[in-house]
């Protein structure tokens, strides 16, 4: 009878592939809240981390866990006690040892050639067009362009007016996500503004805990450390705002504290850094109407990589 | 027990008997009546003052499942609040983060290590190399009781100032300064790292305790290679242990002192480096979450060998499999910290250290595979949750080697798929061990046996939950949600749904367990001395069930 068991787990298998049905099932009306994968790549290296992740390793770890599973499966039908009633005294094999553990050794010299290459890629920084330099704080982000001497300003989550007024807790954003369609819990009210298919060093430090700068869609996350000075680059290859969230746990407003990145064409950077110098408020209009001339309307995608 | 002490262990001349070790063939047990034992306490002094470690181990148990149904009901609070975006119960964020770290701290520190390293190890160790007791029953007796005090002062913590203006620490199980220093101010910080030296404390003299029982208290003819591989593992472990904690314990003394006594060990304004602290922290961590998963493997080698019928295949393999992970546990820790601004050549280090740990843990994958191979399976209830340890912890493994290529961990680092991978390894994988071990030796222990239906029930519904707990995090990650997020955006809305409806599938299959246990003590089914059949060769199953007080004052032989 406890044969039957076996036949359980398959149960259970099948039981699972219908809960995943079934919420796929019910995500079919909204299939904006039901990201699986990847934001899609703007910059040269989250392209090669999406090569290296669909080329490399979803293919090497899928095919070991399905050549576990087919064993198992295997073994269990095949072995199970009212089929092989009498088990074998086998306890070891050299061959089929070494094979196992050299195997192994050959799949992960397979990995660790492209990963290599992909890490060489990110930390080799390449000369700079434009240098920003970003500050975590709790909680915001402060940013300057210290070569292009835009003094820092400061960086703050849009959000509904009051939210989270109650017990005592009071989310450290700027009223303003009413008016406008953004992305709630993404959307701040100024932002990074890079020009686009150019060389961006990013330097990163905190003033007070922990905190991490991280941007999906550029594949870049680092940590913003008090008392030291990261840094990191990209080169966004499309124009648009990108989205990024803090992400090193930092207290309270963890959750809030998000990074907007505006990607924009070198004539519109210029122009914003011009204008920066003097009045930042006055340099974020000259942003916003970019956009508009391009007839392109707000962000109104809830994707954490959106357009403009 | 009363009962149990007029039992006499059997004397096992079956001359089929074998073991993990095919040069043994023959176990004999000396027969040892304990008839007229008087010194067994009752009452509470039985079990405060216990000095056996069949009690202590069964102290360690209760208190372990206890808290660990205390973690999952703040894992449950976790998966709630996210259930929707929004902020629905924690109006206040801080006391979803006191959750978070509540939930890390108590799962490992108070759940799995108690149950697997104090409970099912102190229980079984010592029986299976033949030995009456733990080397030091009475520093085996301060271990178990330095515990319960450990968590009563995390249990303080949660009620006095931490940090963000709320009472309790929010900061996470890690710890990281500056949060935990000028980010804290009240003593809720102080507590928790009072607990920590105290926990660990507990944790060195247990280990201590390990490794001189198994170095000296082997039956005549226990050499080390015919060491039951739960006994390795548990050495193995013990060792992690006595190496790591120290480090830790430093580092949350540097915590201290800076927090208190004007140091600037990890504050920059004064020449420190929060970095340093966390060097530290994984120094410790990395081989920490080893603790946590080898004594599961010695486990899962016993049952899978137990139903199979067959010795475990490749045991000096296996045996060399869990000292490579050990060792190479030492010097893996910064894979923890690509984003903090390592040197491109630290990172390349730590990536291809990071892969190797894969080949030892595939050997082990593929030796319980071969040890079924040929064998005589059995599908009981303790070789169901076996199969599935088995099939989760590769799933788990195997994304642990996307996660150590640091290129995409600039990508992976920090979301939900690092929690998706280390609770495939460790809710899915030792916690599974956890329950396999349960329903192994649920009969061994307390002599009353439990029922098969409703195992299984136990067994379906949390195989479901937990996966649909864990699986859609891997999308979360992917899609780029952050951890430890009181709050989300609308992108990751319906696999949190998901998750969150996985969680309350799994808080059933807790209820299940209760009435498993419920079922099992009222009924009181009696459990032969070995009844899991010819396949179950260590010398707990030669013994009564549950054990004498005291077993094997005169030792077992083993040939």
């Amino acid at each position: 009878m406890k044969t039957k068991n076996c036949l359980f787990i398959a149960v259970c298998a099948f039981l699972l592939s219908g809960g995943f049905a079934f919420a796929q099932e019910a995500g079919a009306a909204d299939k904006a809240g039901w990201g699986l994968y990847f934001a899609d790549a703007v910059t040269p290296v989250m392209r090669e981390i999406r090569h290296f992740h669909e080329w490399v390793l979803l293919p090497v770890i899928t095919a070991i866990v399905l050549l576990v599973l087919a064993l198992l499966i295997y073994v269990c039908f095949r072995f199970r006690a009212r089929r092989s009633p009498q088990p074998s005294k086998t306890s070891h094999n050299v061959l089929i040892e070494t094979v196992w553990t050299l195997v192994p050794v050959l799949i992960l010299m397979i990995i660790a050639a492209p990963s290599i290459r992909l890490l060489l890629l990110e930390d080799k920084i390449p000369p700079a067009d434009v240098t920003v330099k970003a500050i975590g704080y709790q909680w915001y982000w402060g940013y300057e362009y210290p070569e292009a001497e835009v003094a820092e300003y400061s960086s703050y989550m849009l959000c509904q007016p009051d939210a989270g007024a109650e017990n005592g807790f009071k989310q450290e954003c700027v009223d303003g996500l009413k008016a406008e369609k953004l992305p709630h819990k993404l959307a701040t009210d100024t932002f990074v503004v890079a020009p686009v298919n150019k060389n961006v060093r990013l330097l990163v430090t905190s003033q007070d805990v922990i905190h991490s700068w991280a941007m999906p869609a550029f594949g870049v996350k680092i940590d913003a450390i008090p008392g030291r000075v990261n840094q990191t680059w990209f080169r966004a290859e499309k124009e648009g705002t990108y989205y990024g969230q803090c992400s090193e746990l930092c207290g309270v407003n963890h959750a809030f504290m998000p990074i907007t990145v505006k990607v924009v064409s070198q004539e519109a950077y210029d122009a914003w850094v011009k204008a920066a110098k003097d009045d930042i408020d006055a340099a974020n209009k000259i942003i916003a109407d970019y956009a508009l001339e391009k007839t392109v309307t707000a962000d109104v995608r809830t994707a954490i990589n959106g357009e403009i | 027990m009363t009962g149990a002490t007029q039992q006499t262990p059997v004397v096992d001349d079956n001359p089929t008997a074998y073991r993990q070790s095919d040069t043994l063939e023959q176990v004999s047990v000396v027969a040892h009546d304990d008839h007229h034992d008087e010194h067994e306490p009752t009452g509470y002094r039985r079990w405060l003052f216990s000095t056996n470690h069949k009690d202590i181990g069964i102290l360690y148990l209760w208190f372990g499942m206890a808290m660990g149904v205390f973690g999952f009901l703040l894992s449950l609070g976790i998966r709630l609040e996210l259930m929707e975006p929004g902020l629905q119960y924690f109006l206040n964020p801080h006391l979803y983060n006191v959750f978070v770290t509540g939930h890390g701290v108590i799962m490992i520190f108070f759940f799995v290590m108690p149950v697997l390293i104090g409970g099912f190890g102190n229980y079984f160790v010592p029986i299976m190399i033949g030995a009456p007791d733990m080397a030091f029953p009475r520093l085996n007796n301060i271990s178990f009781w330095l515990l319960p005090m450990s968590g009563l002062l995390i249990l303080l913590s949660l009620f006095v100032e931490g940090d963000g203006g709320g009472a309790g620490f929010g900061g996470g199980w890690t710890l990281y300064p500056p949060l935990s220093t000028t980010g804290a101010p009240g003593p809720a910080m102080d507590l928790i790292i009072l607990s920590f030296h105290i926990s660990g404390a507990s944790s060195i003299l247990g280990a201590i305790n390990f490794i001189t029982t198994i170095f000296n208290m082997r039956a005549p003819g226990m050499t080390m290679y015919k060491m039951p591989l739960f006994g390795w593992s548990m050495l193995i472990t013990a060792f992690l242990l006595l190496l790591a904690l120290p480090v830790f314990a430093g580092g949350i003394t540097m915590l201290l002192t800076d927090r208190n006594f004007g140091t600037a060990f990890f504050r920059p304004e004064y020449g420190g480096d929060p970095v340093l602290y966390q060097h530290l922290f994984w120094f410790f961590g990395h081989p920490e979450v080893y603790i946590l998963i080898l004594p599961a493997f010695g486990i899962i080698s016993h049952i899978v060998s137990t139903f199979s019928r067959k010795p475990i295949f490749g045991y000096l393999g296996m045996v060399y499999a869990m000292v490579a992970i050990g060792f190479v546990g030492f010097v893996v820790w910064a894979h923890h910290m690509y984003t903090v601004g390592l040197g491109v050549n630290t990172k390349l280090y730590f990536v291809l250290a990071t892969m190797v740990i894969a080949v030892p843990t595939g050997v082990k994958i593929f030796s319980w595979i071969a040890t079924m191979w040929g064998g005589s399976i059995r599908f009981e209830l303790p070789m169901v949750w076996t199969v599935g340890f088995i099939f989760l912890f590769t799933v788990g493994g195997v994304t642990g080697v996307v996660l150590s290529n640091a290129g995409i961990d600039h990508a992976l680092h920090d979301t939900y798929y690092v929690v998706a991978h280390f609770h495939y390894v460790l809710s899915l994988g030792a916690v599974f061990a956890i329950f396999a071990a349960w329903y192994y030796w649920q009969g061994k222990i307390f002599g009353v046996g439990y029922s098969n239906a409703l195992g299984l029930l136990h067994f379906a519904v949390t195989f479901v939950g937990v996966n649909l707990i864990f699986f859609p995090q891997h999308f979360l990650g992917l899609a780029g949600m952050p951890r430890r997020y009181v709050d989300y955006a609308a992108i990751h809305e319906g696999w949190n749904y998901v998750s969150s409806i996985g969680s309350m599938i799994t808080g059933v299959g807790v209820l299940i367990f209760f009435w498993v246990l419920i079922d099992a003590f009222v009924k009181k089914r009696p459990v032969a001395n070995s009844p899991w059949g010819e396949g179950a060769t260590t010398l707990e199953w030669t013994l009564s069930s549950p054990p004498p007080f005291h077993q094997f004052e005169k030792l077992p032989v083993v040939k």
